[in-house]
């Protein structure tokens, strides 16, 4: 610990730890487990996905089948489905997240349980039921699917914005404060930074709960993957059930994977 | 009450620091049966370091936090320089105030230099200034700029940790700064480096420090001035650490204060004051036999090594001497500031295998050794002094 320094510099505390460079630390964080999880759902995805390719191309199917596994109807149901996933958990964060920060703050602190309950129950509720109210009562379409898979993913943001938040040592809010910075920039500098690890968990379990529920939309026009399941159990064809409950695993285990991706970008440096 | 101790010493230029005055400060928190802070009156000069000590619970923070408002007083007023606080914008009014509170409270995702940044970013400064400056107070407070500043709090040791956290206390130069138990949360020898680094850096920079503390050895070693406050920030003495020592004003000061005046004395005393031993010393590179031969005929059985730069590395017995020549030694050496107290040389020396410390000046030079004989023999100069008075 005297290499550089002088020695009445050098820190004497007990249990004090070497420190180790910056980029060491960061690569040394990324232990067995992340480093597996990152790995292994895209290569498992991969194959899966290869050997479905080599079924569809093989298999003896008849005209119903191909038609609904055609290539480009495929595609579009996918891109359809990852429309909705990525519409709806968008507008989860923007909801959930300045909903949470404002539930942390002063006076609203008291509503925070309020609110955390109904979101409770808007994902409670079964979520077809929801889905084909909220259709009964504003259409079918792409938007009242949207409106139902955000208020179905909700929750986890929220819960863990609240959490997040509350999770920051309140010494270093007052130390914020106490040295200057305005609530407001105590709170973007200092708190939503430092919540941002939960916030991300919350996402990431937002971003799972809206993949497979908008297996759902197809049921009030929505679009998506959902579509071959549903023509699969309605003209009763086992092949198009089981093709599309594997490109909607495929799918949600990819966004899955996406959603660790992110919580591992969005980590601040230095926790 | 109200104590408002005359001015000591002569009037130094220097002093950057501004007075603060409060003037009947009361603080009751809502639903509390009893006032956390009941009428105090103070007057900190400036420049000087006061300390606030007293039990547990006693209003010691409570009478801080209402310096820089992060406690907004039930009533009475507050004024630094002349200007009551209540009357400016409280983040204006911090920014001119420093704040250190315990184990530094860094934040853990901003680096060394974007931490001590904050203020001078708030004021304005432009990027080179906050550049420059940032440097030059991680030098201030014995932090390698080159090696910590872009270093994140933890890969800081707790010590480091701390001193990061006075240094963004003292980033946008401000008059006043405030610390609430600022080294509370390291092991006692990182603690006694940091007041004597403190003390170096109050030398140099004349701030009005108040500075809370719970340790009346703590007190007595940092401070120009000690408030002992009872319950309900009561003052029960308001004076120099001579006057309370010498003088306590009543039982509860006697009581805090403790027993062993003449020990707490060694508080008191710098190992500046008193008179160093000088063994053998060597330097590296030096033939280890004409090191072993000039110790022997001093009659010492160890030497101090001193790097090229005259800096102490290692103190070994001679026995530990092999190889040609003088290598610098592996072993950490903990040595002693000369604006440390005897206290603080108490504790090293009893750590010490040699029953002695090495003591060093200014940039770390060797000083000399103070050993318990120099010590005993102060203690018993005082004892002598006092049976005198
Ligand atoms: N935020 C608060 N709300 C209510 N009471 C408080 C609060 N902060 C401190 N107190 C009370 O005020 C008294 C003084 O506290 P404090 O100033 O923290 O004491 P000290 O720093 O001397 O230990 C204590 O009795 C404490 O319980
Ligand atoms: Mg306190």
């Amino acid at each position: 610990m005297t290499d550089t320094l002088p020695a009445t510099r050098s820190d004497s505390d007990v249990g004090a730890t070497p420190a180790p460079t910056g980029s060491s630390r960061r690569i040394a964080r990324l232990d067995r487990e992340t480093t597996l999880m990152l790995i292994v759902p895209p290569v498992l995805v991969l194959l899966v996905f290869a050997g479905y390719v080599l079924w569809r191309q093989t298999a003896d199917l008849d005209g119903t089948e191909l038609r609904q596994l055609r290539w480009s109807t495929v595609i579009t149901l996918i891109w359809e489905h990852v429309r909705l996933t990525f519409v709806s958990s968008a507008l989860v964060v923007a909801i959930a997240v300045p909903l949470g920060v404002l539930l942390t703050r002063g006076r609203f602190r008291r509503l925070s349980p309020l609110v955390v309950g109904v979101a409770n129950i808007g994902q409670a509720a079964p979520s077809l039921g929801l889905i084909v109210l909220l259709a009964i009562w504003l259409g079918f379409g792409f938007w009242t699917a949207v409106l139902a898979l955000t208020l179905y993913g909700l929750l986890p943001v929220l819960r863990n914005t609240i959490t997040g938040l509350q999770g920051v040592d309140p010494t270093l809010v007052e130390a914020g404060r106490g040295i200057g910075m305005s609530s407001a920039a105590v709170l973007f500098r200092v708190e939503l930074p430092l919540a941002v690890p939960v916030i991300m968990a919350g996402v990431r379990t937002a971003l799972v709960l809206v993949v497979g529920t908008a297996t759902l939309a197809t049921f009030i026009n929505g679009g998506g993957l959902g579509d071959i399941l549903q023509t699969g159990i309605s003209l009763f064809r086992f092949s198009l059930m089981i093709a599309g409950a594997v490109l909607v695993a495929l799918l949600a285990l990819l966004i899955e994977w996406l959603g660790r991706v992110l919580e591992l970008l969005t980590r601040p440096k230095g926790l | 009450m109200s104590t408002t101790p005359e001015r000591t010493g002569s009037a130094d230029t220097s002093i950057s620091g501004a007075e603060i005055v409060l003037d009947n400060v009361v603080k009751r928190y809502p639903g509390q049966k009893t006032t956390a802070v009941d009428s105090l009156s103070l007057t900190i000069p400036a420049g000087e370091i006061v300390m606030f000590v007293g039990p547990s619970g006693c209003g010691k923070t409570t009478s801080l936090k209402m310096i820089n408002r992060l406690i907004e007083p039930t009533s009475g007023t507050i004024r630094i320089d002349g200007e009551d606080v209540l009357t400016q914008s409280e983040n204006d009014l911090r920014r001119r105030i420093g704040y250190v509170i315990q184990g530094g409270s860094l934040f853990p995702h901003m680096s060394v230099a974007k931490n001590i940044a904050i203020v001078p970013k708030l004021l304005g400064w432009d990027s080179s200034r906050i550049t420059k400056r940032t440097d030059e107070l991680l030098e201030l407070v014995g932090l390698d700029p080159s090696r910590y500043r872009d270093r994140y709090p933890r890969e800081l040791s707790g010590g480091q940790q701390q001193r990061v956290g006075v240094a963004r206390g003292l980033a946008a130069d401000p008059p006043v700064v405030l610390m609430d138990e600022p080294f509370g949360a390291v092991d006692p020898i990182t603690r006694q480096r940091l007041q004597d680094e403190l003390l170096s850096i109050q030398r140099e920079l004349h701030k009005t420090i108040v500075c809370v503390t719970h340790d009346i050895d703590e007190a007595i070693k940092l401070g120009d001035r000690i408030l002992i406050l009872q319950d309900g920030a009561q003052i029960a003495q308001y004076d120099t650490p001579e006057v309370i020592l010498g003088a306590p004003a009543g039982e509860f000061v006697e009581d805090f204060v403790g027993s062993g005046s003449a020990l707490k004395q060694l508080s008191l005393t710098r190992i500046s004051e008193i008179a160093l031993r000088t063994p053998t010393t060597a330097t590296v590179g030096e033939r280890t036999d004409d090191v072993r031969r000039r110790a022997e005929s001093n009659g010492d059985m160890a030497v101090i090594v001193l790097d090229g730069r005259g800096r102490p590395c290692g103190w070994p017995w001679l026995r530990q001497l092999t190889g040609e020549k003088l290598v610098e030694p592996t072993e950490e050496l903990i040595n002693l500031d000369h604006r440390a107290t005897l206290n603080d040389a108490l504790d090293t020396m009893l750590s010490s295998s040699h029953g002695a410390a090495v003591v060093t000046g200014d940039r770390d030079q060797y000083l000399g050794v103070v050993d318990f004989r120099s010590v005993t023999e102060h203690i018993r100069m005082l004892e002598e002094q006092a049976a005198r008075d």
